[in-house]
């Protein structure tokens, strides 16, 4: 009650016009609140209110009743009974009478009215008595904007909500609105106004109704507004688009028959306006009213609108050869506007509406009939003046539409054109009685006319579509009466055969560019004709798929003819012949076809269906197979070359298409086992040149194939690989070895590569790293002990697809706490043990890599020890680092502890540089002098360990091979190496480690997201810019130093990076005028540059004591060999110069 | 070359030399080897007062965009100007440039013009 008795004070805030309106609303607001919740009911607020509702203060009753009328409308879906509500209106009925509370009138009788009949509505006399009462006392225009919109609002709703009670008004009612609307401007209020003629014009449909004696004034009213076009386009916020208003308008204008003696004629006098707005739009509501209105009253229309049409089609300024290029095969040639689209659109349904007359005018066009027979007077494109090619394309379409609209129109243009054509191309001859009959005995001898081929083609296309778009037609009873199908199954033969002529004829000069096109898309067009279509027989079909095929073997010199042909087999849906034809072509052993041209039509037409695509990777992998095995036994170096190719093609295009396509794992597999298989049985093995390069795309391929087989096939594969494996004489695999156990590897002498391995092993081993890294983290692979020590040999040989094997293998194994052992005997805590605490190395024998069990840790070393240094053996250290590099990143991306080990490795690898003797190792003295000269491409490959551990790899370790990744694992990285590095940096002393120190940090930085190197501008930019200078003085190291200057410009574009800029301005300027000039690099130049121009945005007063340095250093840079620093410098020196213009002379 | 001088904005217009025709890509003359540039403008009208500041205007664009080793000479093209002669006097006396530039209303202006318009 409390609230209750607040009533009147909230009252008085609302009706007091000098309280703010953040404290009115809130009075509305805690006020219907009290009534939703039936604290207080609306008897005794009216009863509250009394006073304020009938006071003779204007302006305080004019606030008393928008508040009663406010309330209302929050209590929208609150019940009322119909006493209450039958008040409410009497009273705001009667209020409307009150101009000077006219908004509180209005409002309240809209909320009332847009009640919901199951909640208490007003009554239809109610209703009719708002209505009367509207009519009389409200001046509609006389009213504010927001007042108008109210009142057109109440008038929508009447009509919409009360129609019977309303339209008993009759007269009285169109007569009012019609002068509430005139007039209007305001968008907002016009998207109501011509709403509420929308309706009305349903209300009154009769004839010889209230509104037919209005429909002239109505209209002239909304002729108007046509076409919309706002004068004022920044004006207020207005958020109605011309889009919206035009449609509401064409909705008006189509609302009732009865505008048709006004509206056309309107309608076609815009058309012939100049504005291509009004053409558009006039061309828009004719369409739309020709349905609306009705055959009978558009009968007399349909010449006027017919030549209007004409006319827009024929004077769009449209070029309309160029179409023939660019759009290809897509379309018919007509690059299209929108008021040609939309002339084509209302031509369309002329026709539909009223195809006798409409066709009739079309058919017997003398414009029409004159092109057609001028234009097939020329013989070629070229010959063809540029305003009748035009006139071409325009009739092209305008058949092609008249065509299509429905089975007699299609006849009567066959009737009237489709002989003449065929005349035009001495495809015919009469007999004596004056029929025309095909003339087979036509020799395809001169070039035809491309006029004519051009327009069949256009009719055949309409047929195509017409049939396509029609059940019945495909049926054989309907086809074969109508004469379109009879003239089209006689000609059909000839027209293939003069299409395909016109390809023959061809070269490939610009000059017959316009032949090849309509020549294949006619043939297309006869290919795509449906199947069970008569006319067209499943012979021709055959035949056009024949011709293209014979292009894309022969004519492969024709570049844009073979392009076409390849496009438009890609489109038709081809049977076996094409197929076939299509995979022979990789066996095919002349050269007359290229081969980068053989394997681009393969793939093309590989990827378009599934049961294609399973072919051509048969026919793909047959190939392949045939050239490796030639590769493998004959060391056949142009088998070479072409597996090499084959295989790029199978792995670049054909894969990515299978992973769309679903279900291909068998195939995939079996791929896979089947190189394997091939490697088995061919056990002399002499590949040679191009042994490297085959060797890669054949490990791409496997990953791939292998990456998207499911975890049972990849289990065979691994299963088969790992047969093979053993089978190798050089691999000796014992199954039954102690977790410390190491792999007896006889008969391999340690040297410092892989020369040693057969080609053969080193096949078979790359192969299985592959496989490896390609598989699914549940996939079981055997023996995982005995394979890990094997990587672990090959490794310290420089194998890097073993490391990378390895980095996927702890990337992948589950951990211990897992419980379950799912697959794998070998968890990864297991594999890490074995990883790095394996002894590989015997330091007092440094013969074969044997290792005696049981012999004391100080001659053993694993692979962590291996890495902070091997006696006398920098390349070893090396290899050493670098697997460790990938394991790093496989523990990394799982977000393994290890990993924070293996850094602090590559750190001590990094500062051993210096002397500083920190290596746990128990080699002698003797040793530390000779580690001074090797040490600095140690350092360098413990550097660019960091790289790899960073960077997103292409090869291994990511989304595609199964990786277990971690999200924002660089950022947790970066800001747990940054410290770490930086300290050490602080400490060491010796020029070089630091330069290593800061390579390494470049790496971290550079791969790092540039969010994460924001937050943390502060403490990177000093060492930024030290690592840059430190950097730019050799010139190997340019592609670090270009990445880390683009972090740099990173920071200096952004928003949060900029407080540490300004702090640094001074160091960072310098450090940029140093880079202005380096040799060695353009975009580096250019970047430093560009990053100037950011810095010369900062405060004055910060960067002013710089700004004759940097206009001097850059005035070299306006001398500078490129184009695009001379044209930066340029920016920059004008940018410079003018923060302070007053010194122009420097 | 003209790319340079092509966005100068006109004292008068707000429309760039380019699009006044004040300057066009044949009326103007680089030798590389000897490090020479000359540029014929064309004012608007024969009377323009302003050709002296669209001329300052060129020559401090390409003061700032060209290497110092080049020479510039800027001249009226013959017969657009009625004071043809002494506009050209003006403009290519180092000590009267300098001088001019030490004027920072004149200043405050040619910096108007040379504002950037391209992004």
């Amino acid at each position: 009650m409390a609230q209750l008795s607040q009533l009147t004070q909230y009252i008085e805030s609302y009706v007091d016009s000098s309280r703010s309106s953040t404290q009115q609303a809130a009075s509305v607001d805690a006020i219907a609140y009290l009534l939703k919740n039936d604290i207080l009911t609306l008897e005794t607020l009216v009863r509250e209110m009394g006073m304020y509702l009938t006071t003779t203060d204007n302006i305080i009753r004019a606030r008393g009743i928008l508040l009663l009328a406010e309330l209302l409308t929050r209590l929208a879906s609150k019940p009322l009974d119909n006493v209450t509500i039958h008040s409410l209106i009497s009273f705001f009925t009667d209020r409307l009478a009150d101009w000077r509370a006219l908004r509180g009138a209005l409002l309240g009788c809209l909320a009332l009215m847009k009640r919901k009949s199951n909640i208490g509505r007003v009554t239809d006399n109610d209703a009719r008595a708002v209505a009367q009462a509207y009519l009389e006392n409200v001046q509609v225009q006389s009213l504010g904007q927001h007042d108008r919109k109210l009142c057109f609002e109440i008038l929508e709703c009447l009509l919409d909500h009360y129609p019977e009670s309303v339209a008993s008004l009759g007269d009285d009612l169109v007569y009012g609105i019609c002068g509430a609307i005139d007039g209007e401007k305001d968008p907002r209020c016009l998207m109501l106004t011509f709403h509420i003629v929308e309706i009305l014009a349903r209300l009154f449909p009769d004839p010889s109704g209230p509104l037919a004696s209005f429909a002239g004034d109505l209209f002239d009213i909304l002729g108007c507004y046509f076409p919309i076009h706002f004068t004022h386009p920044q004006g207020e916020d207005v958020d109605v688009k011309r889009d919206d208003l035009s449609r509401a308008l064409m909705l008006a204008f189509s609302s009732t028959p009865l505008f048709e003696p006004f509206a056309i004629p309107l309608l076609l006098e815009k058309l012939s306006s100049s504005l291509p707005l009004a053409k558009v739009d006039s061309l828009k509501y004719l369409s739309n009213c020709l349905l609306k209105y009705g055959d009978d009253r558009m009968t007399k229309h349909v010449e006027a609108i017919w030549f209007s049409v004409k006319d827009a089609i024929f004077c769009s300024e449209q070029e309309p050869m160029l179409s023939l290029a660019s759009e290809l095969l897509d379309h018919v040639g007509f690059q299209e506007n929108e008021i040609v689209t939309e002339a084509f659109i209302l031509l369309q349904k002329v026709i539909l509406e009223n195809s006798g007359l409409s066709l009739s005018l079309i058919v017997g066009d003398k414009d029409i009939n004159m092109i057609v027979n001028t234009v097939t007077s020329f013989r070629s494109y070229n010959d063809i003046p540029l305003q009748s090619k035009h006139k071409l394309c325009a009739i092209g379409r305008i058949l092609y539409v008249s065509a299509k609209a429905s089975i007699t129109c299609c006849n009567r243009v066959f009737e009237s054109f489709f002989f003449r054509l065929m005349d035009t191309l001495g495809l015919s001859v009469r007999n004596s009685s004056g029929d025309c009959l095909p003339n087979y005995d036509y020799v395809f001898s001169e070039r035809l006319n491309f006029g004519a081929l051009y327009l069949c083609s256009e009719l055949l296309a309409a047929c195509r579509d017409l049939v396509v778009g029609s059940e019945e037609l495909k049926s054989k009873s309907v086809s074969a009466q109508e004469s379109w199908c009879c003239m089209l199954h006689s000609f059909s033969c000839l027209l293939m055969k003069a299409f395909s002529s016109v390809l023959d004829a061809s070269t490939d000069k610009d000059a017959y560019e316009a032949d090849i096109y309509s020549g294949v898309k006619g043939l297309q067009i006869l290919a795509t004709f449906p199947g069970e279509f008569l006319p067209i027989s499943k012979s021709i079909f055959e035949n056009v798929l024949l011709t293209f095929i014979s292009i894309i073997i022969e004519d492969f010199n024709k570049t844009l003819l073979w392009k076409l042909a390849l496009k438009a087999l890609k489109a038709l849906s081809y049977n076996y012949i094409v197929v076939e034809k299509i995979v022979s072509l990789m066996f095919l052993d002349d050269f007359g076809l290229p081969f980068q041209l053989r394997l681009e039509a393969i793939s093309d037409i590989g990827t378009t269906g599934l049961n294609v695509m399973l072919k051509i990777v048969q026919g793909l992998e047959d190939a392949i197979f045939a050239n490796l095995s030639e590769v493998y036994v004959h060391g056949n170096l142009k088998s070479a070359k072409i597996a090499v190719q084959l295989l790029e093609c199978y792995s670049n295009k054909l894969l990515p298409g299978i992973h769309g396509a679903g279900d291909f794992e068998d195939v995939l597999s079996r791929f896979a086992v089947n190189i394997w298989n091939q490697i088995e049985n061919s056990m002399a093995f002499s590949v040679g040149a191009q042994e490297n390069e085959l060797l890669n795309a054949t490990m791409t391929a496997m990953k791939l194939a292998v990456g998207s087989c499911s975890e049972g096939s990849q289990g065979k594969i691994i299963k088969k690989a790992y047969s093979v494996l053993s089978s190798c004489p050089s691999f000796t695999l014992k199954e039954s070895m102690p977790i410390t156990g190491t792999v007896q590897l006889e008969g391999l002498q340690h040297t410092q590569d892989l020369e040693c391995f057969s080609c053969r092993d080193k096949w078979v081993i790359s192969l299985f790293a592959s496989a490896i890294i390609a598989v699914r983290p549940q996939t079981h692979i055997p023996n995982i002990r005995v394979v890990l020590h094997l990587f672990m040999t090959i490794l310290l040989k420089g194998h890097v697809p073993a490391a990378q094997a390895l980095g996927s293998m702890v990337n992948k194994l589950c951990p211990k706490s897992n419980g379950v052992e799912i697959s794998s005997n070998c968890t990864l805590e297991d594999a890490l043990d074995i990883i790095f605490n394996t002894s590989l190395w015997d330091s007092h024998n440094h013969g074969p890599l044997k290792r005696c069990s049981g012999i004391g840790v100080d001659n053993e070393m694993g692979l962590a020890n291996l890495c902070l240094g091997a006696p006398n053996c920098q390349l070893l250290q090396v290899c050493a680092i670098e697997g460790l590099a990938w394991i790093g990143k496989g523990l990394l991306l799982r977000g393994h502890e290890k990993f924070k080990d293996i850094t602090m490795i590559f750190l001590r690898c990094l500062l051993s540089s210096g002397g500083i003797d920190n290596l746990p190792l128990n080699h002698g003295s003797l040793e530390n002098n000779q580690e001074q000269d090797v040490l600095p491409s140690v350092a360098k490959s413990a550097a660019d360990a960091f790289h790899v551990l960073m960077s997103d790899s292409e090869i291994c370790l990511n989304k595609k091979f199964h990786a277990n990744i971690r999200p924002l694992y660089k950022q947790r990285f970066f800001s747990s190496v940054l410290p770490i590095l930086v300290s050490s940096m602080a400490e060491s002393r010796l020029s070089n480690t630091r330069s290593m120190l800061y390579r390494a940090l470049a790496h971290v930085i550079s791969d790092t997201p540039l969010i994460a190197v924001l937050s943390e501008a502060k403490k990177i930019i000093p060492i930024l810019l030290d690592s840059l200078s430190v950097l730019s003085t050799y010139n190997l190291d340019k592609d670090i130093l270009y990445s880390l200057l683009l972090v740099l410009s990173g920071i200096l574009m952004d928003k949060n990076g900029q407080e540490t800029v300004v702090e640094n301005a001074h160091s960072i300027i310098n450090c940029l005028i140093g880079l202005v000039g380096y040799p060695h690099m353009m975009v580096v130049r250019e970047t430093a540059i560009q990053c100037l121009v950011a810095m010369s945005r900062l405060p004055h007063a910060r960067i002013y004591p710089m700004r004759t340095q940097v206009l001097r250093s850059v005035q070299k840079a306006l001398d500078d060999p490129k184009r695009a620093v001379r044209h930066e410098a340029v920016r920059c020196r004008q940018a410079w110069a003018s923060i302070a213009s007053r010194s122009l002379h420097f | 070359m003209f790319y340079h001088i092509r966005d100068i904005k006109d004292p008068e217009h707000p429309y760039s030399l380019e699009e006044l025709k004040v300057i066009t890509e044949d009326a103007i003359e680089v030798d590389d080897k000897r490090s020479y540039v000359r540029v014929t403008f064309t004012p608007t009208v024969e009377h323009c007062s302003m050709a002296t500041v669209i001329g300052l205007c060129l020559r401090v664009k390409l003061l700032r965009s060209l290497p110092s080793r080049y020479k510039v000479d800027i001249k009226v093209a013959p017969g657009t100007h009625a004071t043809e002669a002494a506009v050209n006097k003006q403009l290519n006396d180092k000590e009267r440039v300098a001088a001019a530039l030490e004027n920072p209303n004149l200043l405050d202006m040619v910096d108007e013009c040379l504002a950037p318009s391209y992004g």
